[in-house]
């Protein structure tokens, strides 16, 4: 059993977080896990992605070879596209539908959003509703990890725990909101 | 001091970066030095955070060559450092790096040095392997973090049992990824004091000579050191089929396949799909093991070597005399001279068929990085636009931050950004041949990093220039550390190299002031020597950081008890 997942997004969404949770879930499963992370220049409100590999097997590397990943985990609808070469013919698309427009030749929405809907196994979220609805709009990237916990070989109530004891340095508010985040995007999120 | 446990109670996922700075602290290192710089800097942000617990002193230095010698002081005196350093930092410390190879190293000194190919946060892609082998020092190379912490506890050893500095050579990938890590047992260096024999670390020709023919004696013992560690061949692969594995050439192998550092588990990836058995060899250490090397190319055909960054152990295999086996790799063009391994260039090499993939949509608009909203540096880069309407000739040379970004659209301004304080010798450079105005637009840590002595030779032969400061007070691409000296020291740096005083101005840079301080640049432009224009606002980010009450903040679940993660993605890595 392995579950790889691509998580992408753009700096300053929380991608490198909410593959730090799922990650440290994995870990408190017993599962291997290794996770690959981009630093640096690219933060800068550039295209960031990371990567998460989860296995009862050892892993070869942090990177997933392309066309193997099992799910593509996506805080930002034009930068779903941008990885799909990745993804496995049989992997599944989380994405959140709010687009970023950091940048003067973003393409119409719809546009993308009709892109996204063609693929055969995909869940769009309105991350940002959902987030704020929780109390947080900075827990988005929670709402859709939340919305793709079901595809991955993770126990629910651990990632809970793990997002508890992650947030709790900021206050019982915040933890409050990234668990109500995480619950609503597994309701709305992709079946088991 | 009692250190009796290990630095990690239990095994935990970690940053190759934080391994190596848990098997620093597990080596009972006492001090620590860096400058910060992606891919490197996480090691000594996760040294720092735990040094006092540990009696380790750690500091952040001026810049890689001081931090060089500050660690070369300390093993002088027989402690355990680290210097830690990204790529280019090397080059800084190029200086006392090679020439400490000749000096009787006492406690072990460990080089750390984070290479970034592929370029993610970096001006160039150089192998530090290749810089190991200049200077003659060993090099271990880690495949993952557990490696990365191991290795950097043996490089102690290494290094106090050779009379060595040792190299850790590190690549993006493994300084950033994560894995589980489990610790060993605490151990510790010799007592602290002075060397028995002090002549061994005075460089003067005689005992140069005598120095210099000692490393090169103790080159056969390093070699039979890596030979050691070189792990034997493997065969990889379906078993039992070694007959329809053999090659026409009489190899009892059609193939073998060489590894360094992470290509391993790019190899690994791909072993499921070999439909024939495939004799690996993985080399770990240098100087290479030239036994281990020659006993598997005894067996096969060819020799496929994989590894990241140059093709520094292919180019020692291969030679320029032809060989009894011939040697595929980068140099070839089976893979690529530039940008990283993937486990799908490895395949390619491989020769196994590729993976079907989906497709990306043409036309995608790129999306690079930018400077924050409301970032300082945009109102700097307005100004000196502003100031350069009109004027016919004139250049704008830049420098490495978060400010090199003033090159792109929609500011335009910058023209070069080359090397750490490259941007005040280049505009002088420019003056000197009559391309003027010709403004250096420099951060204040790159000032204090390389920036004043180009700045003496200005002032030295009254060159006209106008330097541009950039004091957002923090190194603020790599993640608000602080600076090596308060922002308050800027001016009278400046002043002190003897900078004219009227020709020395400290303004907000602020939306309001866009106007003021493009005048101000206008009639420093006209004038006919050195000058010096300080904008000062604090990073944004800082700004957040600082009101947020949560500096160096680490909410990350995974990094727990362990990790110095910072998990604002915005806040962490980037380019000194």
């Amino acid at each position: 059993m392995k579950a790889d997942v691509i998580l992408c997004g753009v700096g300053g969404q929380g991608v490198l977080s909410a593959a730090g949770i799922l990650a440290e879930a994995g870990v408190r499963g017993g599962l291997h896990v290794r996770m690959g992370e981009v630093h640096g220049m690219a933060q800068r409100g550039g295209a960031v992605q990371a990567s998460l590999r989860l296995s009862d097997a050892p892993i070869a590397g942090e990177l997933v070879p392309r066309g193997t990943a099992d799910l593509l985990l996506s805080l930002e609808p034009l930068e779903t596209l941008r990885y799909l070469d990745w993804l496995a013919p049989s992997g599944w698309v989380v994405a959140s539908t709010d687009p970023v427009r950091n940048i003067p030749d973003y393409p119409p929405l719809e546009e993308v959003l009709e892109r996204l809907r063609a693929l055969p196994r995909r869940v769009l979220v309105e991350a940002a509703a959902v987030a704020r609805a929780a109390g947080s709009t900075h827990a988005a990237n929670v709402a859709v990890a939340g919305a793709a916990a079901r595809l991955l070989p993770l126990d629910a109530a651990v990632i809970r725990d793990v997002i508890t004891e992650g947030f709790m340095e900021k206050g019982v508010k915040v933890v409050d909101a990234n668990l109500k985040a995480f619950q609503e995007g597994m309701r709305v999120g992709a079946p088991a | 001091m009692t250190r009796k446990l290990s630095s990690l109670a239990e095994p935990r996922l970690l940053l190759g970066d934080e391994a190596v700075a848990l098997g620093v602290l597990d080596a009972g290192a006492a001090a620590a030095y860096a400058y910060p710089g992606t891919p490197s800097t996480e090691i000594f942000e996760t040294l720092e955070q735990r040094a006092h617990r540990h009696g380790v002193t750690a500091h952040w230095c001026a810049n890689e060559k001081t931090a060089y010698e500050q660690a070369l002081g300390a093993s002088m005196m027989n402690a355990r450092v680290l210097v830690s350093m990204k790529h280019v930092g090397l080059n800084v410390a190029m200086d006392p790096f090679v020439n400490s190879a000749l000096v009787g190293i006492r406690g072990g000194l460990v080089v750390v040095v984070a290479d970034d190919p592929g370029m993610h946060s970096s001006q160039n892609e150089q192998d530090s392997r290749v810089l190991a082998d200049f200077a003659r020092v060993p090099c271990l190379e880690p495949a993952d973090q557990q490696e990365a912490y191991d290795m950097t506890r043996e490089a102690f050893a290494v290094s106090e049992r050779f009379g060595v500095p040792v190299m850790v050579r590190l690549v993006t990938r493994v300084c950033h990824g994560r894995s589980l890590v489990r610790p060993g047992p605490l151990t510790g260096g010799g007592p602290v004091g002075k060397p028995d024999s002090p002549r061994d670390w005075v460089l003067l020709p005689a005992n140069a000579r005598r120095l210099w023919r000692g490393l090169l004696d103790r080159q056969e013992a390093l070699r039979d050191w890596s030979e050691g560690l070189a792990a034997g061949v493997r065969v990889l692969g379906p078993q039992g089929a070694r007959t329809a594995a053999g090659g026409e050439g009489g190899g009892e192998f059609r193939l073998g396949v060489v590894t360094t550092g992470i290509a391993r588990g790019y190899l690994a990836e791909n072993v499921p799909d070999l439909d024939a058995p495939l004799p690996h060899l993985h080399v770990g250490a240098y100087p290479l093991p030239a036994g281990a090397l020659r006993a598997l190319a005894a067996r096969v055909d060819r020799l496929l070597v994989l590894e990241e960054g140059y093709p520094f152990l292919e180019r020692q295999l291969r030679g320029v005399l032809p060989g009894t086996v011939p040697v595929a790799g980068k140099e070839d063009g089976t893979l690529p001279l530039d940008g990283e391994l993937t486990p799908d260039s490895v395949r390619a090499a491989l020769g196994l068929a590729p993976r079907t993939v989906g497709a990306i949509p043409e036309g995608l608009p790129a999306r690079p990085p930018q400077l924050c909203p409301g970032c300082p540096h945009r109102d700097a880069y307005e100004a000196i636009g502003l100031a350069l309407q009109g004027e016919e000739t004139w250049t704008v040379t830049g420098d490495i931050g978060c400010y090199t970004l003033g090159a792109l659209p929609p500011f335009g301004t910058l023209e070069s950004c080359v090397c750490m304080g490259a941007s005040v010798g280049m505009a002088k450079g420019a003056s000197d041949v009559g391309v003027r105005p010709a403004l250096a637009v420099i951060g204040d840590s790159t000032f204090l990093h390389s920036g004043v002595t180009p700045l003496m030779d200005a002032v030295a032969h009254r060159t006209p220039i106008t330097v541009v400061v950039l004091d957002n007070e923090t190194v603020g691409m790599t993640g608000q550390q602080p600076t090596v000296l308060p922002d308050s020291r800027l001016v009278p740096i400046v002043l002190g190299v003897g900078v004219d005083p009227n020709h020395v101005h400290t303004i907000e840079a602020h939306p309001r002031n866009v106007e003021a301080m493009a005048a101000l640049l206008r009639e420093e432009m006209a004038y006919p020597g050195v000058s010096v224009i300080v904008g000062v606002r604090e990073c944004v980010v800082s700004a957040r950081k600082r009101r947020s009450g949560e500096r160096r903040a680490a909410p990350a679940p995974s990094a727990g008890e362990s990790a110095g993660r910072t998990t604002d993605p915005v806040a962490s890595g980037g380019e000194p």
